[in-house]
Protein backbone atom coordinates (compact mmCIF):
# COMPACT_ATOMS: atom_id res chain seq x y z
CA UNK A 1 0.00 0.00 0.00
CA UNK A 2 2.36 2.53 1.42
CA UNK A 3 5.66 2.14 -0.66
CA UNK A 4 7.31 5.38 -0.54
CA UNK A 5 8.01 6.53 -4.68
CA UNK A 6 10.99 8.99 -3.29
CA UNK A 7 13.94 7.90 -0.34
CA UNK A 8 12.82 9.20 2.58
CA UNK A 9 12.79 12.61 3.64
CA UNK A 10 13.50 14.46 7.00
CA UNK A 11 12.57 17.60 8.15
CA UNK A 12 14.35 20.52 9.65
CA UNK A 13 12.87 24.23 10.87
CA UNK A 14 15.21 26.49 11.87
CA UNK A 15 14.15 29.26 14.03
CA UNK A 16 10.64 29.44 12.59
CA UNK A 17 8.83 32.01 14.06
CA UNK A 18 4.86 32.95 12.83
CA UNK A 19 2.98 35.72 13.38
CA UNK A 20 -0.49 36.28 13.41
CA UNK A 21 -0.97 40.52 13.52
CA UNK A 22 0.83 41.26 17.10
CA UNK A 23 0.52 37.37 18.57
CA UNK A 24 3.40 34.99 18.12
CA UNK A 25 2.10 31.47 17.33
CA UNK A 26 5.62 30.55 17.11
CA UNK A 27 8.69 31.57 18.68
CA UNK A 28 12.06 30.44 17.01
CA UNK A 29 11.26 26.85 16.47
CA UNK A 30 14.66 24.72 15.75
CA UNK A 31 13.73 20.85 14.85
CA UNK A 32 15.29 18.53 13.26
CA UNK A 33 13.31 15.14 12.18
CA UNK A 34 15.77 12.72 10.83
CA UNK A 35 14.06 10.75 7.82
CA UNK A 36 11.40 7.85 9.19
CA UNK A 37 11.33 9.16 12.55
CA UNK A 38 7.59 9.23 14.17
CA UNK A 39 7.03 12.07 16.04
CA UNK A 40 4.25 13.33 18.20
CA UNK A 41 3.79 17.42 18.99
CA UNK A 42 1.94 17.68 22.37
CA UNK A 43 0.91 20.39 23.86
CA UNK A 44 -2.05 22.60 25.11
CA UNK A 45 -4.74 24.18 22.57
CA UNK A 46 -2.94 26.93 21.24
CA UNK A 47 0.33 25.85 21.44
CA UNK A 48 1.43 25.88 18.14
CA UNK A 49 0.80 22.42 16.90
CA UNK A 50 -1.09 22.97 14.11
CA UNK A 51 0.81 26.42 12.84
CA UNK A 52 4.26 24.77 13.04
CA UNK A 53 2.32 21.08 10.90
CA UNK A 54 0.52 23.71 8.51
CA UNK A 55 4.27 25.16 8.34
CA UNK A 56 5.77 21.88 7.36
CA UNK A 57 2.53 21.44 4.66
CA UNK A 58 3.64 24.34 2.82
CA UNK A 59 0.22 25.91 3.34
CA UNK A 60 1.26 28.50 5.31
CA UNK A 61 4.56 30.23 5.02
CA UNK A 62 6.45 31.52 8.18
CA UNK A 63 7.14 34.79 9.04
CA UNK A 64 10.63 34.45 9.79
CA UNK A 65 13.32 31.34 9.38
CA UNK A 66 13.95 28.23 7.07
CA UNK A 67 12.41 25.20 6.60
CA UNK A 68 13.93 22.55 4.78
CA UNK A 69 13.33 18.21 3.66
CA UNK A 70 16.97 17.17 4.00
CA UNK A 71 17.11 14.21 2.01
CA UNK A 72 14.41 15.21 -0.67
CA UNK A 73 15.51 14.55 -4.32
CA UNK A 74 13.46 16.96 -6.13
CA UNK A 75 10.34 18.98 -5.85
CA UNK A 76 7.90 16.20 -7.33
CA UNK A 77 4.75 16.23 -5.98
CA UNK A 78 6.06 12.59 -4.59
CA UNK A 79 7.96 14.91 -2.55
CA UNK A 80 5.72 17.11 -1.07
CA UNK A 81 4.28 16.17 2.22
CA UNK A 82 0.84 14.52 2.71
CA UNK A 83 -1.32 16.01 5.16
CA UNK A 84 -4.24 15.18 7.03
CA UNK A 85 -5.88 18.47 8.73
CA UNK A 86 -8.62 19.14 11.01
CA UNK A 87 -11.03 19.51 7.82
CA UNK A 88 -11.03 16.70 5.42
CA UNK A 89 -10.15 18.81 2.63
CA UNK A 90 -11.81 16.91 -0.04
CA UNK A 91 -14.60 18.24 -2.18
CA UNK A 92 -18.34 17.17 -0.15
CA UNK A 93 -20.35 16.82 -3.51
CA UNK A 94 -17.85 14.64 -5.59
CA UNK A 95 -17.58 10.85 -4.57
CA UNK A 96 -15.12 9.41 -2.40
CA UNK A 97 -13.31 7.93 -6.31
CA UNK A 98 -13.57 11.12 -7.58
CA UNK A 99 -11.57 13.01 -5.00
CA UNK A 100 -8.97 10.66 -4.71
CA UNK A 101 -8.42 10.48 -8.78
CA UNK A 102 -8.84 14.29 -8.87
CA UNK A 103 -6.11 14.73 -5.65
CA UNK A 104 -3.96 11.75 -7.90
CA UNK A 105 -4.37 13.16 -11.62
CA UNK A 106 -2.88 16.48 -9.56
CA UNK A 107 0.04 14.42 -8.50
CA UNK A 108 1.07 12.72 -11.49
CA UNK A 109 0.12 9.27 -9.98
CA UNK A 110 0.39 6.60 -12.58
CA UNK A 111 -2.76 5.04 -13.47
CA UNK A 112 -4.57 7.26 -11.22
CA UNK A 113 -8.12 5.31 -10.65
CA UNK A 114 -5.73 2.08 -9.89
CA UNK A 115 -4.12 3.94 -7.04
CA UNK A 116 -7.80 5.09 -5.96
CA UNK A 117 -9.16 2.08 -5.79
CA UNK A 118 -6.40 0.32 -3.70
CA UNK A 119 -6.51 3.00 -1.46
CA UNK A 120 -10.36 2.46 -0.96
CA UNK A 121 -9.90 -1.13 -0.71
CA UNK A 122 -7.43 -0.34 2.27
CA UNK A 123 -9.42 2.32 4.00
CA UNK A 124 -12.32 0.81 4.07
CA UNK A 125 -14.64 2.54 1.20
CA UNK A 126 -14.59 1.01 -1.54
CA UNK A 127 -18.01 -0.16 -1.38
CA UNK A 128 -18.64 3.58 -0.89
CA UNK A 129 -17.00 4.36 -3.70
CA UNK A 130 -19.46 5.89 -5.45
CA UNK A 131 -21.41 7.89 -2.69
CA UNK A 132 -20.44 11.39 -2.13
CA UNK A 133 -18.66 12.56 0.39
CA UNK A 134 -21.28 15.09 1.97
CA UNK A 135 -23.31 11.24 2.89
CA UNK A 136 -20.62 9.70 4.53
CA UNK A 137 -20.72 9.93 8.60
CA UNK A 138 -17.35 11.62 10.30
CA UNK A 139 -15.45 8.20 10.73
CA UNK A 140 -15.60 8.04 7.34
CA UNK A 141 -14.62 11.38 6.01
CA UNK A 142 -11.55 11.15 8.22
CA UNK A 143 -10.78 7.82 5.99
CA UNK A 144 -11.04 10.15 3.10
CA UNK A 145 -9.28 12.32 4.63
CA UNK A 146 -6.10 10.01 5.22
CA UNK A 147 -6.52 8.14 1.68
CA UNK A 148 -6.35 11.60 0.00
CA UNK A 149 -3.27 12.34 2.14
CA UNK A 150 -1.23 8.97 1.29
CA UNK A 151 -2.65 8.98 -2.58
CA UNK A 152 0.79 10.27 -3.70
CA UNK A 153 2.99 7.62 -2.01
CA UNK A 154 4.21 10.56 0.33
CA UNK A 155 8.00 10.38 1.94
CA UNK A 156 6.49 12.79 4.55
CA UNK A 157 3.04 12.46 6.61
CA UNK A 158 1.29 15.20 8.58
CA UNK A 159 -1.43 14.74 10.49
CA UNK A 160 -3.02 17.35 12.76
CA UNK A 161 -5.34 14.93 15.58
CA UNK A 162 -5.60 12.25 13.57
CA UNK A 163 -8.18 10.17 15.24
CA UNK A 164 -10.60 12.82 15.17
CA UNK A 165 -13.95 10.94 14.77
CA UNK A 166 -12.51 7.50 14.65
CA UNK A 167 -14.20 4.66 16.74
CA UNK A 168 -11.46 2.34 18.86
CA UNK A 169 -11.80 0.11 15.64
CA UNK A 170 -10.94 2.57 13.15
CA UNK A 171 -8.02 4.14 15.97
CA UNK A 172 -6.98 0.77 15.81
CA UNK A 173 -6.69 0.78 11.71
CA UNK A 174 -5.03 3.76 11.76
CA UNK A 175 -2.65 2.75 14.32
CA UNK A 176 -1.79 0.14 11.81
CA UNK A 177 -2.12 2.02 8.77
CA UNK A 178 0.69 4.33 10.14
CA UNK A 179 2.81 1.50 11.40
CA UNK A 180 3.33 0.76 8.05
CA UNK A 181 4.06 3.68 6.25
CA UNK A 182 6.31 4.18 9.17
CA UNK A 183 8.25 1.26 8.98
CA UNK A 184 8.51 1.67 4.87
CA UNK A 185 10.39 4.90 5.23
CA UNK A 186 7.92 7.95 5.69
CA UNK A 187 8.88 10.39 8.42
CA UNK A 188 5.85 10.71 10.45
CA UNK A 189 4.41 13.95 12.59
CA UNK A 190 1.51 14.27 14.29
CA UNK A 191 -0.50 16.25 16.71
CA UNK A 192 -2.06 14.00 19.52
CA UNK A 193 -3.80 14.76 22.61
CA UNK A 194 -3.04 12.07 25.03
CA UNK A 195 -2.06 8.62 25.18
CA UNK A 196 -3.38 5.99 22.62
CA UNK A 197 -2.47 2.95 20.13
CA UNK A 198 -1.24 5.62 17.91
CA UNK A 199 0.75 7.72 20.24
CA UNK A 200 2.45 4.17 20.72
CA UNK A 201 4.24 4.27 17.41
CA UNK A 202 6.00 7.60 18.29
CA UNK A 203 9.82 7.02 18.19
CA UNK A 204 9.97 10.74 19.72
CA UNK A 205 7.88 13.68 21.12
CA UNK A 206 8.01 17.21 20.96
CA UNK A 207 5.82 19.22 23.57
CA UNK A 208 5.15 22.74 22.12
CA UNK A 209 4.05 25.81 24.79
CA UNK A 210 2.83 29.13 23.92
CA UNK A 211 4.08 28.46 20.42
CA UNK A 212 8.40 27.14 21.48
CA UNK A 213 9.47 23.98 22.32
CA UNK A 214 9.73 22.98 25.75
CA UNK A 215 10.52 19.96 25.50
CA UNK A 216 11.54 17.45 22.92
CA UNK A 217 12.70 13.38 24.46
CA UNK A 218 13.32 10.14 22.19
CA UNK A 219 13.69 8.17 26.20
CA UNK A 220 10.89 5.92 26.99
CA UNK A 221 9.98 7.73 30.55
CA UNK A 222 10.36 11.43 29.27
CA UNK A 223 8.35 9.97 26.43
CA UNK A 224 5.53 8.35 28.31
CA UNK A 225 5.62 11.92 30.49
CA UNK A 226 4.98 14.02 27.29
CA UNK A 227 2.22 11.52 25.96
CA UNK A 228 0.54 11.45 28.67
CA UNK A 229 0.26 15.11 30.35
CA UNK A 230 1.18 16.78 27.19
CA UNK A 231 -2.58 17.56 25.85
CA UNK A 232 -3.82 18.50 29.11
CA UNK B 1 2.87 20.90 -19.40
CA UNK B 2 2.05 19.66 -15.81
CA UNK B 3 0.02 23.49 -15.99
CA UNK B 4 -2.14 22.47 -18.71
CA UNK B 5 -2.94 19.07 -17.30
CA UNK B 6 -3.55 20.46 -13.53
CA UNK B 7 -5.74 22.91 -15.51
CA UNK B 8 -7.48 20.67 -17.32
CA UNK B 9 -8.17 18.17 -14.20
CA UNK B 10 -9.60 21.39 -12.20
CA UNK B 11 -11.53 22.29 -14.94
CA UNK B 12 -13.14 19.23 -14.95
CA UNK B 13 -14.02 19.33 -11.58
CA UNK B 14 -15.59 22.49 -11.68
CA UNK B 15 -17.98 21.38 -14.37
CA UNK B 16 -19.02 17.95 -12.94
CA UNK B 17 -19.18 20.08 -9.55
CA UNK B 18 -21.24 23.06 -11.22
CA UNK B 19 -23.42 20.69 -13.85
CA UNK B 20 -24.44 18.16 -10.41
CA UNK B 21 -25.95 21.41 -8.19
CA UNK B 22 -26.70 24.15 -11.15
CA UNK B 23 -26.36 26.31 -8.36
CA UNK B 24 -24.32 29.33 -10.32
CA UNK B 25 -26.17 28.81 -13.55
CA UNK B 26 -29.55 28.85 -12.21
CA UNK B 27 -28.78 31.98 -10.11
CA UNK B 28 -27.44 33.85 -12.89
CA UNK B 29 -29.63 33.09 -15.25
CA UNK B 30 -32.45 33.81 -13.05
CA UNK B 31 -30.90 37.06 -12.23
CA UNK B 32 -30.16 38.15 -15.72
CA UNK B 33 -34.19 37.32 -16.45
CA UNK B 34 -35.80 38.72 -14.18
CA UNK B 35 -33.20 42.63 -14.86
CA UNK B 36 -34.21 42.26 -18.66
CA UNK B 37 -37.86 41.77 -17.55
CA UNK B 38 -38.13 44.32 -15.19
CA UNK B 39 -36.61 46.98 -16.95
CA UNK B 40 -38.43 46.05 -20.32
CA UNK B 41 -41.55 47.36 -18.65
CA UNK B 42 -39.81 50.55 -17.92
CA UNK B 43 -39.05 51.36 -21.42
CA UNK B 44 -40.99 51.23 -25.24
CA UNK B 45 -39.83 48.68 -26.78
CA UNK B 46 -38.53 48.99 -30.18
CA UNK B 47 -37.63 52.86 -29.90
CA UNK B 48 -34.66 54.83 -29.73
CA UNK B 49 -34.64 55.19 -26.26
CA UNK B 50 -34.62 51.61 -25.57
CA UNK B 51 -31.82 50.88 -28.03
CA UNK B 52 -29.54 53.25 -26.93
CA UNK B 53 -29.57 52.06 -23.23
CA UNK B 54 -30.81 48.13 -23.38
CA UNK B 55 -26.67 47.81 -24.08
CA UNK B 56 -25.65 49.09 -21.66
CA UNK B 57 -28.66 47.25 -19.40
CA UNK B 58 -27.54 44.31 -20.99
CA UNK B 59 -23.75 44.38 -19.17
CA UNK B 60 -24.88 45.89 -15.98
CA UNK B 61 -26.56 42.97 -15.97
CA UNK B 62 -23.92 40.31 -16.33
CA UNK B 63 -21.88 42.08 -14.54
CA UNK B 64 -23.94 42.17 -11.48
CA UNK B 65 -25.01 38.31 -12.19
CA UNK B 66 -21.48 37.32 -12.29
CA UNK B 67 -20.71 39.63 -9.30
CA UNK B 68 -22.98 36.55 -7.59
CA UNK B 69 -20.76 33.77 -9.13
CA UNK B 70 -17.42 35.18 -8.01
CA UNK B 71 -19.06 35.73 -4.49
CA UNK B 72 -18.91 31.61 -3.88
CA UNK B 73 -16.21 31.11 -6.41
CA UNK B 74 -13.10 30.59 -3.57
CA UNK B 75 -15.62 31.07 -0.64
CA UNK B 76 -17.09 27.14 -1.29
CA UNK B 77 -13.15 26.18 -1.10
CA UNK B 78 -12.83 27.13 2.13
CA UNK B 79 -15.47 24.79 3.78
CA UNK B 80 -13.37 21.81 3.99
CA UNK B 81 -9.88 23.52 3.38
CA UNK B 82 -10.10 22.04 -0.27
CA UNK B 83 -8.37 25.09 -1.56
CA UNK B 84 -5.24 24.25 0.77
CA UNK B 85 -5.31 20.35 -0.27
CA UNK B 86 -5.44 21.90 -4.34
CA UNK B 87 -2.38 24.21 -3.27
CA UNK B 88 -0.67 20.81 -2.01
CA UNK B 89 -1.38 19.33 -5.38
CA UNK B 90 -0.26 21.46 -7.91
CA UNK B 91 3.05 22.42 -8.99
CA UNK B 92 1.68 25.56 -10.28
CA UNK B 93 -0.88 27.30 -8.24
CA UNK B 94 -2.40 29.00 -11.43
CA UNK B 95 -3.16 26.09 -12.66
CA UNK B 96 -6.11 26.96 -9.53
CA UNK B 97 -6.56 30.26 -11.43
CA UNK B 98 -6.64 29.10 -14.87
CA UNK B 99 -9.21 26.57 -14.03
CA UNK B 100 -11.80 28.80 -12.64
CA UNK B 101 -11.52 31.51 -14.24
CA UNK B 102 -11.97 28.79 -17.65
CA UNK B 103 -14.97 27.86 -15.76
CA UNK B 104 -16.35 31.15 -14.97
CA UNK B 105 -16.30 32.31 -18.96
CA UNK B 106 -18.30 29.14 -19.93
CA UNK B 107 -20.83 29.66 -16.98
CA UNK B 108 -21.13 33.78 -17.93
CA UNK B 109 -21.16 32.39 -21.84
CA UNK B 110 -24.01 29.48 -21.28
CA UNK B 111 -25.75 32.07 -19.27
CA UNK B 112 -25.37 34.74 -21.45
CA UNK B 113 -26.46 32.59 -24.68
CA UNK B 114 -29.60 31.70 -23.00
CA UNK B 115 -30.53 34.91 -22.30
CA UNK B 116 -29.83 36.66 -25.46
CA UNK B 117 -33.13 35.71 -27.28
CA UNK B 118 -34.92 37.27 -24.47
CA UNK B 119 -33.14 40.02 -24.52
CA UNK B 120 -34.01 40.26 -28.08
CA UNK B 121 -37.11 40.09 -28.05
CA UNK B 122 -38.06 42.01 -24.63
CA UNK B 123 -36.12 45.40 -26.36
CA UNK B 124 -36.64 44.25 -30.10
CA UNK B 125 -33.29 44.22 -31.16
CA UNK B 126 -32.30 41.98 -34.23
CA UNK B 127 -29.01 40.22 -32.67
CA UNK B 128 -28.88 37.61 -35.20
CA UNK B 129 -27.61 39.32 -38.19
CA UNK B 130 -24.57 40.29 -35.88
CA UNK B 131 -24.35 37.66 -34.03
CA UNK B 132 -20.41 36.52 -34.93
CA UNK B 133 -19.14 39.80 -33.95
CA UNK B 134 -21.46 40.36 -30.70
CA UNK B 135 -20.42 36.80 -30.14
CA UNK B 136 -16.47 37.76 -29.82
CA UNK B 137 -17.05 40.84 -28.03
CA UNK B 138 -19.11 39.29 -24.89
CA UNK B 139 -16.57 36.16 -25.53
CA UNK B 140 -13.68 39.20 -24.74
CA UNK B 141 -16.04 40.66 -22.49
CA UNK B 142 -17.10 38.00 -20.23
CA UNK B 143 -13.32 36.81 -20.40
CA UNK B 144 -11.80 40.04 -18.65
CA UNK B 145 -14.76 39.76 -16.19
CA UNK B 146 -14.17 36.71 -15.36
CA UNK B 147 -10.55 37.52 -15.05
CA UNK B 148 -10.70 40.22 -12.41
CA UNK B 149 -13.55 38.08 -10.66
CA UNK B 150 -11.92 35.37 -10.22
CA UNK B 151 -8.65 37.27 -8.65
CA UNK B 152 -10.88 39.65 -6.46
CA UNK B 153 -12.85 36.86 -5.32
CA UNK B 154 -9.52 34.72 -4.10
CA UNK B 155 -8.30 37.99 -2.19
CA UNK B 156 -11.71 38.80 -0.68
CA UNK B 157 -12.43 35.18 0.28
CA UNK B 158 -10.17 35.41 3.43
CA UNK B 159 -10.64 38.83 4.14
CA UNK B 160 -13.49 39.93 6.89
CA UNK B 161 -15.96 42.03 4.86
CA UNK B 162 -15.96 39.63 2.10
CA UNK B 163 -19.59 40.41 1.11
CA UNK B 164 -18.77 44.38 0.74
CA UNK B 165 -14.56 43.75 -0.48
CA UNK B 166 -15.53 41.88 -3.61
CA UNK B 167 -18.41 44.56 -5.30
CA UNK B 168 -15.71 47.50 -3.67
CA UNK B 169 -12.87 46.18 -5.46
CA UNK B 170 -14.48 44.84 -8.87
CA UNK B 171 -16.52 47.50 -9.84
CA UNK B 172 -13.41 50.11 -10.25
CA UNK B 173 -11.00 47.65 -11.85
CA UNK B 174 -14.12 46.62 -14.56
CA UNK B 175 -15.36 49.95 -15.36
CA UNK B 176 -13.16 50.31 -18.41
CA UNK B 177 -14.43 46.81 -19.74
CA UNK B 178 -17.43 47.54 -18.74
CA UNK B 179 -17.87 51.17 -20.55
CA UNK B 180 -15.93 49.18 -23.35
CA UNK B 181 -18.24 46.46 -24.32
CA UNK B 182 -21.44 48.35 -23.60
CA UNK B 183 -20.18 51.05 -26.63
CA UNK B 184 -19.00 48.22 -28.85
CA UNK B 185 -22.32 46.24 -27.82
CA UNK B 186 -24.20 49.54 -28.92
CA UNK B 187 -22.86 50.20 -32.03
CA UNK B 188 -23.63 46.64 -33.01
CA UNK B 189 -27.14 46.74 -32.33
CA UNK B 190 -27.62 50.01 -33.60
CA UNK B 191 -29.82 50.67 -36.70
CA UNK B 192 -26.32 51.29 -38.79
CA UNK B 193 -24.05 48.50 -37.03
CA UNK B 194 -20.92 49.62 -37.22
CA UNK B 195 -17.93 46.71 -35.78
CA UNK B 196 -15.73 49.46 -33.64
CA UNK B 197 -12.65 47.10 -34.18
CA UNK B 198 -10.47 49.35 -31.57
CA UNK B 199 -12.86 48.46 -29.33
CA UNK B 200 -12.57 44.93 -29.79
CA UNK B 201 -8.86 45.23 -29.68
CA UNK B 202 -9.07 47.27 -26.56
CA UNK B 203 -11.18 44.35 -24.44
CA UNK B 204 -8.28 41.86 -25.86
CA UNK B 205 -5.24 44.02 -24.29
CA UNK B 206 -7.00 44.49 -21.25
CA UNK B 207 -7.72 40.57 -20.94
CA UNK B 208 -4.27 40.28 -21.63
CA UNK B 209 -2.58 42.33 -19.18
CA UNK B 210 -5.19 41.16 -16.37
CA UNK B 211 -4.28 37.47 -17.35
CA UNK B 212 -0.52 38.34 -17.37
CA UNK B 213 -0.97 40.20 -14.04
CA UNK B 214 -2.79 37.47 -12.55
CA UNK B 215 0.02 34.51 -13.85
CA UNK B 216 2.43 36.59 -11.94
CA UNK B 217 0.62 37.63 -8.49
CA UNK B 218 -1.84 35.40 -8.34
CA UNK B 219 -0.18 32.91 -5.79
CA UNK B 220 0.26 35.79 -3.17
CA UNK B 221 -3.78 35.57 -3.46
CA UNK B 222 -3.64 32.47 -2.35
CA UNK B 223 -1.09 32.70 0.80
CA UNK B 224 -3.01 32.82 4.22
Amino acid sequence: MTALALPPTGLRFENIDKRYGGLFALRRVSLEISPGECVVLAGRNGSGKTTLLRIASRIVSPTAGKLSFPGAVNDSAAGRPGYVAHTTMVYDELTAEENLVLFAKLQDVPEPAARAEELLREVGLFERRDSAVRTFSRGMRQRIAIARALIHRPSVLLFDEPATGLDPLGISWLAKTLGEVNRAGCTVVMSLHGESEISALATRAVQLDAGAVVADTKTGASLHSILSFGGA
Amino acid sequence: MALFSNTATLLGKELRTEFRSRELLTTTSVFILIVLVLFSFATNPGTEEAREFAPGLLWLAILFASSLMFQSCFLREQANDTLSSLRLAVSDPFAIFLAKLIANTLFLLLTEALMLPFFAIFYNITVWSQLPILSLVLLLGSFGIAIAGTAISAISAQARMRELLLPLLLLPLLTPVLVVSATVTGSLLDRDPVIQWKGIAFLGVFDMIFLTALWIFGQYFLEE
